[in-house]
């Protein structure tokens, strides 16, 4: 039988790519939102799971806002990732420093 | 080891395996393309976990329309990838290290004994006939109402947050003005003017 | 009695109150006589109060009027204790002051200062009166510094005058020294006797007499000796004693009524008054009676010699104020406490006499005070020379006048004195009287005889002084040669004094010379075969010899004796050698502090300091605030790391 300890360590791993992901692919914008992406993959493995061994549906449902919030976040980052490129011709994100204090 | 088990590693090590690659390879479009891999590797286990719905909607929503837009993103910006590969090898070492104590972390947390078998035993599959759809229907719609409603204006305010800000009025570019089309007063367009009529010579 | 007693002291405040505050708006013939009144109504009372207590037989008074606070269980208020020691200082006090106030309106009348004046000398009588009719330490303190703040006022008076506001500055500074010490005193009465009232400590004194204290490690001191040694110390500043002198011949620089109220007859006698009031605490200390012995005897010596050399009328006077401050201080350290408050009573009239003499030729020379330019002066101030000559033979002590009976007995409670010093103390005195009468006549021969050594123009305009400046002269001349025959023998042997002063039987010198006192002409004509009288007389015909008869002679031994002349005229360096070590090392010590304490630490590492601080601080952490997004995605994820750790360790 798949345990609940088996979803929650795919998960876990998943989790720690995508950070290591964001660390390692720190340039690269849309790699980072597509890291952000795996990392809300990894939390909906875990409600998925949950709500499955706890046999409570309210985690699907959260699962569900979830997936709204990233697809919001995705055409939103996105957006701003294209209005970027077209002010200032890169999306290399060490030259985006005007916010240094 | 059951079916069901063999399963579950396969598309594991091959979620695994994608979600590696998105991190790793150069190319935005192949990340991308991994990235797809991995959510159908995902809603494949979804299935296994009885959540028909949403591995569902991952694959129509995520799949379909969020990972097109970033190909189509990715595609349309002309992305110099070079210099954005430096510093990978240099950055490698702590992303290696943070992952790992991360790893270690979970793995106390998610090893311990809270989360055996004694505790959550495996539930018995779902009848037959059971539909995930109409259960999450079900509490969406009564319980759940309001915040979805919520999520429907979120969802609302991120296309119009895309557009404004996506929106470029280029000079020079012939468009209509809809609004002053609506508006507009027959005294605007119409001139009436008194024309004598000609003596007849 | 009680309303007597605050009417005594309120009257004088109260005039001073109105022609202080008002001294702009009232004439001047309100100024004064409102505060004339005023203290002559005290004067009155004191009369009565004297009348009261000596006459009458009343017991001591001792309540207190007022709590100003309590702090765990030491209360602090305002009181009187009146018994004969309090009767006699405070008609003394009013009586001088009285005749300084009537005399004021003659020697202050072309002053713009007038009514400023009057509210000041109305003002000290007031603290004077609160100093000795205080009951406790802290009004005594209180008393203390309030003579102190108006002695300040009154020797700066003419603000103007640099030299003027450089003396009252250098008197407020020396008896900060003073008074630093007379506040340790308190405080150690009020560490070991946990209270402030007199008779509360007088009490508890005997008990306190074995307890030793560590100054520091090592060293065991009667807490008696201590305590007593720094209330002398105050006891110094206040009456001059050396080495905290040096502000009583500086402080002439005031007009001379107030050098005769204030730095002759009454303030510098506040500390005379004071360890006499403390004689039960002196009396346990015989370390204490020592130094006080010994302090006495060298000003009593030495700055008697200081008035020899000097030219200005009232220096002359002003030190010979400090040699007689001297003697009083023998006195109390012999433990002839009677005797001291006895000559500080008859010193009170004759000095005062002196220097309202000293002040009216100073009016009629159009102040002039150069002794070398006077001379001849009896022809033209007959009345002035008069007083001034009794004044002068009182104070060296010729039979018959009262210094000679205060001075006198001083001098054999001395001679019979065994605490340790006494010898010197004896020699310092003995010889004292020779130096006393020598500069003495030296003044009154250059002043009154002889040829006029003034100006044509001035010597135009001699005449004698108003009645006004007169008057007081002749008031202060009757007491000066009578109130010793009179007084002598209550005040010395008659336990007049015992209600206040105690002294322990193995060291009372005036019950011994009790047994050989006959009577006051007795010993007048006693003191007619003893050393003194001959000192005195041999010092007064060698000043007849040296400045009348064979003035060259003053000449040759001030070329001879060069060296000796010049440490005399130095003062002994006691100037000098706080003005190089004190007044320029506090300077340099000043200016250290600046540049290092000041600029350096205080400026430099806290004010710039700390703002550099924060400027650095903000350098490093500027370097934070990247401006690159992922940076700031960085520290989320550590943050989450280590949050996650955190939970994960718990």
């Amino acid at each position: 039988m798949i345990t609940l300890a088996d979803y929650l360590v795919l998960s876990a791993i998943l989790f720690c790519l995508s950070v290591a992901g964001i660390f390692i692919n720190r340039k690269n914008v849309l790699i980072l939102l597509m890291s952000i992406e795996l990392m809300l993959l990894a939390v909906n493995f875990n409600f998925i799971a949950f709500a499955r061994y706890l046999d409570d549906t309210a985690g699907e449902v959260f699962v569900f806002f979830v997936l709204t919030v990233a697809a919001a976040e995705a055409a939103i980052g996105l957006a701003i990732l294209v209005v970027l490129f077209r002010n200032r011709g890169t999306i290399n994100v060490t030259d985006l420093d005007t916010m240094k204090g | 080891m059951g079916f069901e088990k063999f399963l579950f590693y396969l598309f594991a090590a091959i979620l695994v395996f994608a979600a590696l690659r998105v991190i790793t390879v150069r190319n935005p479009v192949h990340a991308a393309l991994f990235l797809v891999l991995a959510f159908f590797n995902s809603a494949v286990l979804w299935l296994l976990l009885e959540a028909e719905f949403l591995a569902i909607v991952l694959v129509l929503v995520y799949v379909g329309a969020v990972m097109v837009l970033f190909l189509f993103v990715v595609m349309m910006l002309d992305v110099n990838v070079a210099p954005m590969r430096e510093g990978f090898i240099h950055y490698l070492p702590v992303g290696i290290v943070i992952g790992l104590i991360m790893v270690l972390e979970m793995g106390l947390v998610v090893g311990s004994d809270f989360f055996d078998a004694d505790h959550f035993a495996a539930v018995a599959a779902h009848p037959a006939d059971f539909s995930d759809t109409k259960e999450l229907g079900g509490l969406l719609y009564t319980q759940y109402v309001l915040p979805f409603e919520l999520a429907a204006v979120i969802l609302l305010v991120a296309i119009v947050a895309a557009i404004s800000l996506t929106l470029r009025r280029r000079p020079g570019t012939k468009h209509q003005a809809p609004a002053q089309q609506v508006l507009v007063r027959s005294q605007d367009r119409v001139r009436l003017v008194q024309v004598d009529s000609e003596e007849k010579q | 009695m009680e309303q007597v007693y605050l009417a005594i002291v309120l009257a004088p405040l109260l005039g001073a109150a109105i022609s202080g505050l008002f001294c702009r708006v009232i004439a001047r013939s309100v100024a004064h006589w409102v505060t004339i009144i005023g203290v002559a109504v005290s004067f009155l009372l004191s009369l009565v109060v004297l009348n009261h207590h000596v006459v009458g037989g009343a017991p001591t008074y001792n309540e207190s009027l007022y709590t100003w606070m309590e702090v765990e269980g030491v209360r602090m208020e305002i009181g009187f204790l009146v018994d004969h020691l309090t009767a006699v200082m405070i008609s003394v006090v009013t009586f001088v002051s009285l005749m300084v106030h009537i005399y004021t309106i003659g020697y202050m009348h072309d002053d713009d200062g007038y009514n400023r004046f009057f509210s000041y000398i109305s003002l000290f009588t007031f603290s004077m009166l609160m100093l000795v009719m205080a009951n406790n330490f802290l009004q005594l303190f209180f008393g203390w510094e309030a003579v102190g703040l108006v002695s300040y006022l009154l020797i700066g008076f003419w603000y103007k005058k640099p030299t003027a506001i450089y003396a009252n500055l250098k008197a407020f500074l020396v008896n900060r020294v003073g008074d630093f010490g007379f506040l340790l005193g308190i405080a150690a009465v009020l560490m070991y006797f946990n209270s402030l009232d007199y008779a509360d400590v007088f009490k508890a004194a005997p008990l306190m007499a074995g307890l030793t204290m560590q100054i520091w490690p090592g060293a065991d001191w009667l807490v008696m000796s201590v305590i007593c040694i720094l209330l002398f110390v105050g006891a110094m500043g206040k009456s001059a004693q050396v080495p905290l002198h040096v502000w009583l011949p500086d402080s002439m620089e005031g007009p001379t009524p107030i050098s005769a109220l204030i730095h002759a007859a009454t303030m510098v006698t506040a500390g005379i008054f004071m360890v006499a009031r403390m004689s039960p605490l002196f009396e346990y200390s015989e370390t204490a009676l020592s130094v006080v012995l010994v302090i006495g005897a060298i000003t009593a010596l030495f700055m008697g010699f200081l008035g020899i050399v000097q030219n200005d009328i009232k220096r002359v006077v002003a030190y010979s104020t400090l040699s007689q401050l001297g003697y009083m201080t023998v006195a109390l350290g012999a433990s002839a406490y009677s005797a001291a408050i006895f000559h500080l009573m008859t010193h009170a009239f004759f000095k005062a006499l002196l220097f309202l003499g000293a002040g009216s030729v100073i009016i009629a020379m159009h102040h002039e005070q150069d002794i070398r330019k006077m001379g001849g002066l009896r022809k033209y101030l007959p009345i002035t020379w008069i007083t001034f000559l009794v004044g002068t033979l009182a104070l060296i002590g010729t039979p018959f006048f009262s210094g000679f009976y205060s001075k006198d007995s001083i001098i054999e409670a001395v001679h019979m004195s065994h605490t340790p010093g006494a010898g010197f103390a004896y020699f310092c005195v003995i010889l004292g009287v020779f130096v006393t009468a020598f500069y003495s006549f030296r003044l009154y021969f250059l002043v009154f005889h002889g040829e006029g050594r003034m100006d044509d123009e001035t010597r135009a305009h001699l005449h004698e002084t108003p009645p006004v400046v007169t008057v007081p002269l002749i008031l202060l001349a009757i007491p000066s040669v009578f109130i010793g025959y009179f007084t002598i023998e209550p005040m010395l042997f008659g336990g007049f004094l015992s209600d206040a002063i105690q002294v322990a039987p193995d060291r009372d010198v005036l019950d011994y010379l009790s047994h050989h006192f006959h009577g006051a002409a007795g010993f007048a004509l006693h003191g007619f075969t003893g050393p003194a009288f001959w000192l005195a007389l041999s010092g007064s015909v060698a000043a007849w010899f040296i400045y009348m008869k064979r003035p060259d002679i003053a000449d040759q031994a001030e070329e001879r004796a060069g060296g000796l002349y010049r440490l005399l005229l130095n003062k002994y360096g006691f100037d000098d050698f706080n003005q190089i070590v004190f007044a320029d090392g506090s300077r340099k010590l000043g200016g250290l502090l600046a540049r290092f304490g000041d600029a350096g630490l205080i400026d430099g590492v806290m004010v710039n300091g700390s703002a550099k601080a924060v400027g650095w601080f903000a350098s490093i952490a500027r370097n934070v605030q990247s401006g690159y997004l992922y940076h700031y995605a960085f520290a989320m994820i550590l943050g989450l790391l280590g949050l996650l750790s955190w939970l994960v360790i718990q």
